[in-house]
């Protein structure tokens, strides 16, 4: 067995969810979209599994479209609603720590013609308030900054933001994707007008992102040639895993005060831990304004991916960056948005928790986190 | 995509052969740096025109300590001339492939010996002829 931690990249898919899924494979089959009765029938458990998701994010005046991904979910709402919106006008805003599918549409949307202002973050990877209010304009059509961030789990202050954006007459995008369960989601009080989550980062299935919309501001489907989602979205309608989506945000919720406290305490636990046994470590981005499921620690003098990989061989699984950019030998763009001196770029591991590690777990792994790393620096020319 | 190392490169990251530096060398050399991710130094002892010992230290990534741990494996013993002329193929082939996007770490350990072959050199010609006329 191994020892994952390395959540942010995904999850294991919780029992009860598999169950929940399972008889909409075998039994409850039919297309949703069918007229006759074994149709209807899924359909009814798909509106009662929506309705459940909406309630759970305080999105009950909002339309809900699922996707394969919250890749699809971001490049949906980023270019659907710059493309559908020219009237208001031509300008995006984005953070610079944005996942690289919010980043890829943003640049797809310059070579279209429209202007992309970038956020700067300060050390702790917050997003400049008083940047964003400089930039934001009257043209401007959309802002998406993004709840937490996946390599350093630093949280923003998106009730802030969106009132910033709100004063200035733009709609606001979060990418949620990381938070479930460690933040509630509140759409209607914060005032954000789309979000992205995947359930497979809850401990869901993978394959299946969200995308919350609004009904009363214009966008434009990438997919086309169906009338599903109000032909927003074509394609059949993923039922199991829309399923399996409501069943993990139901139980993410649920339980979240457990889940929380558990992954703050084996956190906190690794942090202090590892400071104790390993001399020259620091963290990366705010502690306090952070998931309790994330660290991004630097171990001076020590190249990440080769501790990576030390651990890796002890069947410990964590990351060097977020998992889609752990294979380009670029640096990541996060740690660099923070001002971080460039020496210490590469020096960088993510351990991300769920509710499914132990203490034991941790022990073990910072056991073998010692070895390597004293192992490393002990022909590292950097002292 | 996972990097799927060889069993070899694996090997060669885990126990790495010849690191270290060799006290009293007769030449040293660094390559690559920090802010690239990777770095090696050299050091570098020659006995009539023949490598007798050469060590390294690696702050880089697995293949970056392995190209280096082979590659010094393989020039022990070698004439200064046949290790200038040691190809990065030679590593990639020894080590059973290396993933594309890691090739250039054993690019960068073959210009790492040719650097220190060249700082041993430049260091001869100022000392003694003696050497470069034994290897003649
Ligand atoms: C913040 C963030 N946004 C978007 C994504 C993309 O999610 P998906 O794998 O569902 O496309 C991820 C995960 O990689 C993420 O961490």
């Amino acid at each position: 067995m191994f020892i994952y931690l390395d959540n942010a990249a995904t999850t294991q898919v919780d029992p009860r969810v598999l169950l929940a899924m399972e008889k909409y494979f075998l039994q409850d089959f039919a297309n949703s979209s069918a007229i006759h009765i074994a149709g209807e029938k899924v359909d009814k458990d798909l509106n009662l599994a929506k309705e459940k998701v909406a309630k759970l994010l305080r999105a009950d005046n909002k339309e809900l479209i699922f996707t394969g991904s919250a890749s699809e979910a971001n490049n949906f709402i980023i270019k659907g609603v710059m493309r559908a919106n020219k009237d208001k006008g031509k300008h995006l805003i984005v953070s610079q720590i944005e996942h690289p599918c919010v980043l890829a549409p943003a640049k797809e949307l310059t070579q279209e013609g429209f202007e992309v202002s970038y956020v700067p973050v300060d050390k702790n990877g917050l997003v400049k308030l008083s940047e964003l209010q400089k930039m934001i304009k009257p043209e401007t059509v959309l802002v998406s900054i993004m709840t937490a961030n996946n390599e350093l789990g630093t949280v923003q202050d998106i009730s802030k933001i969106a009132k910033i954006v709100k004063k200035a007459g733009a709609y606001f995008h979060t990418d949620a994707v990381q938070v479930v369960p460690y933040l509630d989601i509140n759409m209607e009080k914060d005032n954000i007008d789309f979000l992205t989550l995947s359930a497979h980062k809850f401990h869901g299935p993978k394959g299946v992102g969200l995308a919350v919309i609004s009904p009363e501001i214009k966008i434009t489907p990438l997919i086309t040639g169906g009338e599903q989602n109000n032909s927003l979205r074509a394609g059949t309608i993923n039922t199991p895993g829309i399923i399996g989506f409501s069943k993990a945000l139901e139980i993410a919720y649920r339980d979240k005060d457990k889940i929380r406290e558990k992954v703050k305490g084996l956190r906190d636990y690794f942090l202090n831990k590892v400071k104790r046994e390993i001399d020259k470590v620091e963290l990366n981005g705010s502690l306090e304004k952070r998931l309790p499921s994330n660290l991004n620690l630097r171990f001076h003098g020590v190249e990440g991916e080769a501790v990576l990989m030390d651990l890796s061989q002890q069947g410990i699984c964590v990351s060097t960056g977020s998992a889609c950019s752990a294979q380009n030998l670029k640096t990541s763009y996060v740690l660099q948005a923070l001002s971080i001196t460039p020496d210490y770029l590469n020096s960088n591991i993510r351990f991300s928790f769920s509710k499914y590690n132990s203490k034991k777990e941790l022990d073990e792994t910072i056991k073998v986190l010692k070895a390597s790393v004293a192992r490393l620096r002990a022909f590292s020319p950097i002292k | 995509m996972p990097l799927n190392y060889t069993k070899k490169t694996l090997n060669h990251f885990l126990k790495p052969r010849n690191i270290g530096e060799i006290k009293n060398a007769d030449a040293y050399a660094e390559i690559g740096n920090m802010v690239c991710g990777d770095q090696l130094n050299f050091s570098l002892k020659v006995e009539k025109g023949v490598i007798k010992d050469i060590k390294f230290m690696s702050f880089g990534c697995a293949s970056n300590i392995a190209t280096a741990s082979i590659m010094t494996e393989k020039v022990k013993g070698m004439t200064l001339e046949e290790a200038r002329n040691f190809d990065f193929n030679t590593i990639t082939s020894e080590l059973g492939g290396l993933p594309q996007q890691k090739i250039h770490c054993s690019v960068m350990a073959v210009q790492g010996l040719k650097k220190v072959i060249d700082n041993y050199e430049k260091k001869g010609e100022k000392v003694t002829n003696k050497k470069k006329v034994n290897r003649k």
